[in-house]
Formats: structure tokens, sequence, C-alpha cells
């Protein structure tokens, strides 16, 4: 017997506009998806979605560039502020956006997003931090906070031996061309709405031509983390999450 | 056994083939209805399954990394009897 259902709206999009496909082959528990969930209808919201060019970094969320609907070019290790940069003054009425994630931009290119950011450029730089080198099998990263454990440092980030985080937002917010950075998160659906709003204001920065804008979302890497999926968003609350703290670090727009 | 009645305001389309069983739906969801299986999918991973009870919030959809849910809200509440264990 079928039982039949009462009438009813969806709510949301199982698959946001932007993306072909839900397949995907990173690990379960990441929160790399879920970000570019909030990057891609954040795109289509604000009706950008035909005149958007990505630049992409290398990492797991790499693999989404064969899934994209958007125009994208791929650039090298950390080289995407500058791509964005070369994309934006020869195309100034796209939105142009990287996709990069911690090790990509804070290890591979820091200065490419430092000198974007203080020239001004008036790009938007999306922020995959989770702590790990991800892709190439979870090694500490710049922006791994001191006690963390990871595949290089098995006892946790030592600063006597690795040295000191890199609080990338804090950084870049210092700096007189950025006009919007904020540090959001997908450690719960209040965070994801949060990091949407944070997201829709960093590229507003971009249509209205204020400057340069970056938006860092901390994600989950359970695999890299030696954290069963469940605890993901716990431990990052715990970890990442007291050093990398979420809010709106600088802003020219209304709160 | 004894029975109770649960307002129901929404529901989920799970694709559970999709599943890859993080289990980072449970505690999203707010009115505490999506358990996960004991049963596996073709990968092998357990998968959420959902009690009567759904608000039709969407933040199982918010949270999922892998795009499984498709959330519906119901043009009008219904009433369903559940049955429970004392």
């Amino acid at each position: 017997m079928t039982v039949e259902e009462p009438a009813m709206h969806p709510v949301g999009d199982k698959l946001p506009s932007l993306l072909q496909s839900g397949e995907h082959d990173l690990c379960p528990g990441c929160g790399e998806p879920v970000a570019i969930r909030i990057l891609l209808e954040t795109l289509a919201e604000l009706g950008l979605s035909t005149s958007t060019i990505g630049v992409v970094g290398i990492g797991c969320y790499t693999a989404f560039a064969r899934t994209l609907d958007v125009d994208l070019v791929q650039a090298l290790h950390g080289r995407a502020p500058s791509v964005a940069t070369g994309v934006k003054r020869m195309q100034p009425t796209k939105a142009v956006f990287t996709l990069q994630g911690d090790g990509d931009m804070v290890n591979e290119g820091l200065q490419e997003v430092l000198h974007t950011a203080a020239r001004g450029e008036n790009v938007t730089c999306v922020l995959l931090n989770n702590g790990v080198f991800g892709e190439t099998g979870g090694h500490m990263t710049a922006t791994s906070v001191l006690g963390q454990r990871t595949k290089t440092s098995l006892d946790g980030r030592d600063p006597d031996y690795h040295g000191y985080p890199i609080v990338i937002g804090d950084l870049l917010a210092q700096l007189d061309g950025a006009a919007y950075i904020a540090r959001g998160s997908v450690q719960n659906a209040g965070a994801v709405a949060r990091t949407k709003r944070m997201m829709h204001k960093a590229f507003e920065t971009q249509l209205a031509g204020e400057g340069f804008s970056m938006i860092e979302v901390l994600t989950m890497c359970p695999t890299g983390w030696f954290v069963p999926t469940a605890e993901g968003p716990g431990y990052m609350g715990e970890t990442l999450g007291q050093v990398h703290v979420m809010g709106e670090l600088k802003t020219r727009r209304p709160k | 056994m004894t029975s109770h009645m649960v307002t129901v305001r929404g529901t989920v389309h799970i694709d559970t083939e999709g599943c890859k069983g993080c289990e980072l739906c449970i505690p999203a969801c707010r009115p505490a209805v999506l358990v996960m299986s004991t049963d596996v999918n073709d990968t092998g991973y357990r998968y959420p399954e959902l009690l009567p009870g759904c608000t039709g919030c969407r933040a199982c959809l918010d949270v999922c990394p892998d795009f499984c849910f498709e959330v519906f809200k119901y043009e009008h509440p219904v009433e369903v009897q559940v049955e429970s264990a004392r």
C-alpha cells in the first residue's frame, strides 16, 4: 500500500544549482563540500551564476573543479590570488574568487595572498582552513594550532620545534587594502547560516568595488585529525576554533 | 505498548546510497528524529533514517557533506500516531 504524502514544497535544493553532481571522493565527515555549497548558493543568490570566474588552488577541494558549473582557472600551488588578480583586471565586470586550502594559501602561497590583499585587488579569496594538508596525507600546515596532532606532529604541534601557527585572517585584516575579512565555520547548522551571511558580504564587497575580501571557513578533516567523523565538529571547536576565532575581523559594510 | 501523537511539519528524502555514514546529520537534527540505520548501503556505510516528527528545517541538508538530503515542508502539519514502549 502506498501512503500518499501531504501537500508540501521543497526547502532548499538537494544540490546547489551550480553543482553538476553530488558525487565526490572526499572522505566521510569532510567539511569542504559543505563550504562549497555555501559558496555556490551565495553565487546563485547574488545572480552571479553566469558572470563568475573562479580560480582553484590545489587540495582535496580541487576534485570539485570537474563538477562546478562555474568558469574556472586552475592555478599552481598557492598562486590563485595572483592569477585572480590577472583575471579580474582583464575581466573587471566578472565576479572573481579563489578557492584555496590552508596549505595552499598559507604555506605554499602566503606572499601571493598578502600582496593581493595589500594591493586591494577587488577579488574574493575563499579559504577552507582545516589545519592539515589533507590531500597529501594530513601533514601539519602553518595554521595547525599548538598541540594539534597531525601526520608530521604526532605528539602535537610543539612551538619549540614547529613554531607557532599563522592566524591568517587576523594577519590579512591588518592590511589597508583589505576591505572585508571574516571567519566562519561549518561545524553545525547555525555556523553554516552565519558563514553564508559572511560569504554574501564578501561578494557584495567585491561587487561594490570596495577592495579585497577574504572569507575563511573552518572545515572538518576527521581523517587528518585522527578523530571519528561524528567528533569532528566538537574537536574543531576545541582546537582550531580556539585560535582561529569565528567572526567578522574587518568590514566596511554595515553589521 | 502505548502510543502518542506526534506533529509532523515536513519530511526528508534521503539518498541512502550516496551516504558515507559520517553521522553529522544526527546531532544537527533539532527535533532529533534522525537515527542511524543498523543496515548498511551498497558501499558498506550505515545511513540516517527518519522517524516521525520532522519540522522541515533543513539543518540536515546544510551540514551534509554528501548532498544526501532533500527537504520538504508540509503545507499543513499532520498528526501521526506513534507507538512507544513504556
